[in-house]
């Protein structure tokens, strides 16, 4: 049991980023308090205690390259792996078959019925025991907050929720302190990342200087540097001659340009979707028409440049019914929806009563109201930019994922202090985590109570966000792919809470909340960097 | 009934019971007011903190009045806001004040919600004294008293707010009071003021004022709130009280015992004339008068006091 505990320690050390965020909480680290003690990892802390025999981990999964105290996390190294025993969903060749999967030397080697038994036995060798296992899951909405605001996340505690939340890929948003508006940023990221990150970190450059608005970003530069999207979120551009000369130039550099779309002189000090219950609350109005007059913009822009346009966290009605007339006619324009926005409305604003008797009924049909989570009016956790939106805009992005208008599936992972979130409802920030309940809340929203297919669900956080990128090599499993492999169980029946987030924030409306199905393993170039007790052991391979 | 609630945050998660429960206390704290000795010993040894964030001096001066005459201990503690952002939040200056044993806090913030985040952070009662544009319970109960005190009760009874809807937290206090209690409620003024979306409120909404106080029992007129509103959402105060403003003129076109009433403060020539403020129809006075006696059986209530307050008879 202490044996066990302090190996995590060291785990949790190597993993993400150094002895300085690691820190017992309450002076010296006898064994017998390292059991039951408290932990301090970038400032949180974590209760070392039981649950029956087995201890709760942190980081469970976080040791995955072998056993005892030898056993360090190291960053992905090219490993070979055998997934054995899958249900095999793989959108980009439309196969949802079971069989195996092989990634040798941190590539798919193989994937499909009988690749088990043509496998090297020298590969180790992981049972899955009939989950699926797909692409690893790439999210292209977070927000790491590094460089400047480490208080909130770090790369590497963003990362590590990414691994829990089963993604093998993100893409980091660029508007941090200084913001990622030049080449040296770009590289600290990758640098950091490098060092810290169990996952891939892609990196989106910022659109003009300082997310100013005013000024082009050196974007050549930055795409020499390797940013894979450009944008600048939390921001939106609102000169429409720069937005038009943005596009243009890069459309140079075949870089998506992905958009937040507010329009401010319409949503001015807006704090909450503008309706009923901003009505109810005495709360200024964010009126849905500030996003859709941005969104409008854009499908024009993107028709006149050619460029390519994606817009951030779609939350209207209108806008998912702009997106859906611009693609039929072939405008090169593409969506994201995150989860919060099709799963909660505004009435959750309004406190648990109001959301469950009015607008959440569907969310949970089988649960008793007593059963169900609660929370008090005005609170922040509900605060989010674009805002939640009337039970029929909810409706519309539900069925702008299920149709493919919204292509993408991102969490906006908003990572803030508590102490900047335990305010004035009008002077919080915007934003909530995400990474971790993301997955489970797509599964149970769209695929349980729509009846949305797997395969289809799964292409919204692979090719969907692939394609839109370009990346080559993600978001399949084709031979010579990445050996990025995510395994589901779509029926497990959790609970986020607290002490199981790695992220440095708690910033989330959904601790609480009775959840289905999520990521068992999040394996990297064949490495498993996240994996949850629910699976077997890894059988090393024969030398 | 007995009084459980901890805190006064709204009167839209009262229960018509307990807004009458409300109405009944103070009306014996009505009558103390008209002693010669108006005070009672019922919050002798308490301390209450009025925590005033946003200017404010009628509702400071009625609660302060109201705490002296329940014979508790005030301290009054004004702030702006912006300074209070600068340095800690108000979840930590109000547990300051409560490690001070504060009993009572009561509030006045622009942003909506303040007192229910102090609510909830607090073991001391939180009386909201006005939150933004959300709710000012305690002018919502001072104007369901007085309207009871004029109109005896309020099943099908009519009463037309008039103005700024939009941002007026006297507004949304009276349309869920009003309503618990068996009110029709209609809200008039420009869109711009009074959105269609209160019509999902349960209000009905217009902006054809002749229609608005044809039928009322009882007329709401409500201060342009210059400091909560942006540009633009009507071209001018002339414009506006030429449209919506009360005179004797539109008087008549009332019900002959249609009463007018006023939060405060009034912008004489405005809103309401002058002939029509001082009127005989006029109760804005009374409201103020009332208003102290709501406050003292809040504060009184809250404090754990029975009903009827056997000390005050």
């Amino acid at each position: 049991m202490h044996e066990q505990v302090s190996y995590e320690v060291e785990a949790c050390v190597n993993f993400c980023g150094g002895s300085e965020i690691l820190k017992h909480a309450g002076g010296p680290t006898r064994d017998s308090e390292l059991a039951g003690g408290e932990w301090r990892l970038g400032g949180r802390r974590f209760a070392g205690r039981t649950s029956g025999s087995q201890a709760v981990r942190p980081f469970p999964g976080f040791f995955a390259r072998g056993r005892g105290r030898q056993a360090v996390y190291a960053r992905p190294q090219m490993s070979s792996l055998l997934l054995a025993n899958a249900r095999i969903i793989d959108p980009s060749r439309g196969i949802d078959q079971t069989g195996d999967v092989l990634i040798l030397d941190g590539k798919v080697a193989d994937a499909g019925p009988g690749v088990a038994s043509n496998a090297p036995k020298t590969v180790s060798r992981l049972d899955v025991g009939g989950r699926i296992v797909c692409p690893g899951l790439i999210d292209l909405h977070v927000h790491l907050r590094e460089p400047g605001q480490s208080a909130k996340e770090t790369i590497g505690t963003g990362a590590c929720a990414a691994a829990r939340g089963g993604f093998t890929t993100i893409v980091c948003m660029p508007n941090t302190s200084p913001s990622v508006d030049s080449p040296g940023t770009v590289r600290w990221i990758q640098d950091r990342a490098r060092d810290e990150s169990p996952v891939n970190v892609l990196v989106a450059g910022a659109l003009t200087k300082d997310i100013a608005g005013e000024d082009l970003a050196p974007i050549g530069a930055m795409h020499k540097a390797g940013v894979v999207a450009l944008t600048d979120d939390g921001r939106c551009i609102q000169n429409n001659e720069l937005m038009c000369r943005v596009l243009e130039y890069s459309s140079m550099f075949g870089l998506p340009v992905m958009d937040h779309c507010q329009d401010y002189s319409m949503v001015s000090e807006g704090v909450m979707h503008d309706g009923r219950y901003s009505a109810v609350l005495g709360l200024r109005g964010w009126p849905a028409e500030g996003e859709e007059l941005i969104v409008a913009r854009n499908i024009l822009l993107a028709e006149r440049t050619g460029a390519r346009v994606h817009c951030q966290h779609m939350s209207s009605a209108g806008s998912v019914r702009l997106l859906r007339e611009a693609q039929a006619r072939g405008v090169a324009i593409t969506g994201e929806a995150c989860p919060h926005h099709f799963t909660l409305t505004d009435a959750a604003v309004a406190g648990s009563e109001v959301f469950w008797r009015e607008d959440g009924t569907a969310v949970y049909p089988e649960l008793r109201p007593s059963s169900l989570p609660q929370w008090p009016a005005f609170d922040t956790n509900f605060k989010m930019n674009p805002p939640l939106r009337s039970a029929r805009d909810r409706e519309a992005v539900l069925q702008g994922v299920v149709d493919g208008v919204l292509s993408v599936i991102a969490s906006d992972h908003a990572p803030h202090t508590g102490y900047e979130k335990q305010v004035e409802f009008d002077y919080a920030p915007f934003g909530i985590t995400g990474l971790e309940t993301e997955l489970a809340l797509s599964l149970m929203q769209l695929h349980r109570r729509r009846g949305m297919k797997l395969i289809d669900l799964l292409a919204r956080f692979t090719t969907g966000p692939a394609g839109l990128l370009g990346l080559a090599g993600k978001g399949t499993l084709t031979g010579g792919a990445d050996g990025d492999v995510t395994v589901i169980d779509p029926e497990l029946a959790w609970q986020f809470c607290r002490e199981g987030t790695a992220s440095r924030s708690f910033n989330s409306p959904f601790y609480g909340w009775p959840l289905e199905g999520r990521a068992v393993a999040t394996i990297v170039a064949g490495d498993v960097v996240w994996r949850d007790g629910t699976l077997g052991d890894i059988i090393p391979g024969v030398a | 009934m007995d009084w459980t609630r901890k805190d006064l945050l709204d009167l839209q998660s009262l229960s018509a019971e307990e807004i009458l429960t409300v109405l009944d206390t103070a009306r014996q704290f009505k009558a103390v007011g008209e002693r010669k000795i108006k005070k009672v010993p019922a919050l002798r040894g308490k301390t209450v903190v009025n925590l005033f964030v946003e200017p404010s001096t009628r509702t400071r001066i009625s609660f302060e009045l109201a705490e002296q005459r329940l014979s508790a201990d005030c301290i009054n503690f004004t702030a702006e806001a912006s300074s209070l952002r600068k340095g800690e939040t108000l979840a930590d200056t109000a547990r300051n004040l409560e490690a001070l044993n504060a009993d009572f806090i009561v509030i006045r913030h622009k942003a909506a919600g303040a007192p229910h985040l102090l609510g909830r952070v607090l073991n001391a009662h939180v009386v909201n004294a006005g939150d933004g544009a959300h709710e000012h319970p305690t002018q919502g109960l001072l104007d369901l008293f007085t309207i009871r005190e004029k109109k005896g009760s309020f099943e099908g009874l009519r009463v037309t707010i008039l103005g700024d809807i939009l941002y007026s937290r006297v507004a949304r206090s009276d349309i869920w009071g009003l309503q618990k209690l068996g009110a029709r409620v209609t809200l008039c003024g420009p869109p711009t003021l009074v959105p269609p979306v209160f019509t999902e409120l349960g209000c009905r909404v217009t902006p054809r004022l002749e229609e608005a106080i044809a039928d009322a029992d009882v007329i709401n007129l409500l201060r342009i709130q210059h400091e909560r509103q942006r540009k633009g959402m009507f071209p001018g105060l002339g414009e506006y009280t030429s449209l919506f403003g009360i005179n004797q003129e539109r008087l008549r076109m009332t019900k002959p015992d249609a009463i007018i009433m006023h939060p405060g403060p009034i912008n004489r020539g405005v809103e309401v004339d002058s002939e029509v403020a001082d009127g005989e129809r006029s109760v804005i006075l009374e409201q103020v008068t009332n208003g102290l006696a709501i406050r003292m059986a809040v504060l009184y209530l809250l404090n754990g006091g029975h009903v009827p307050p056997a000390e005050v008879n």
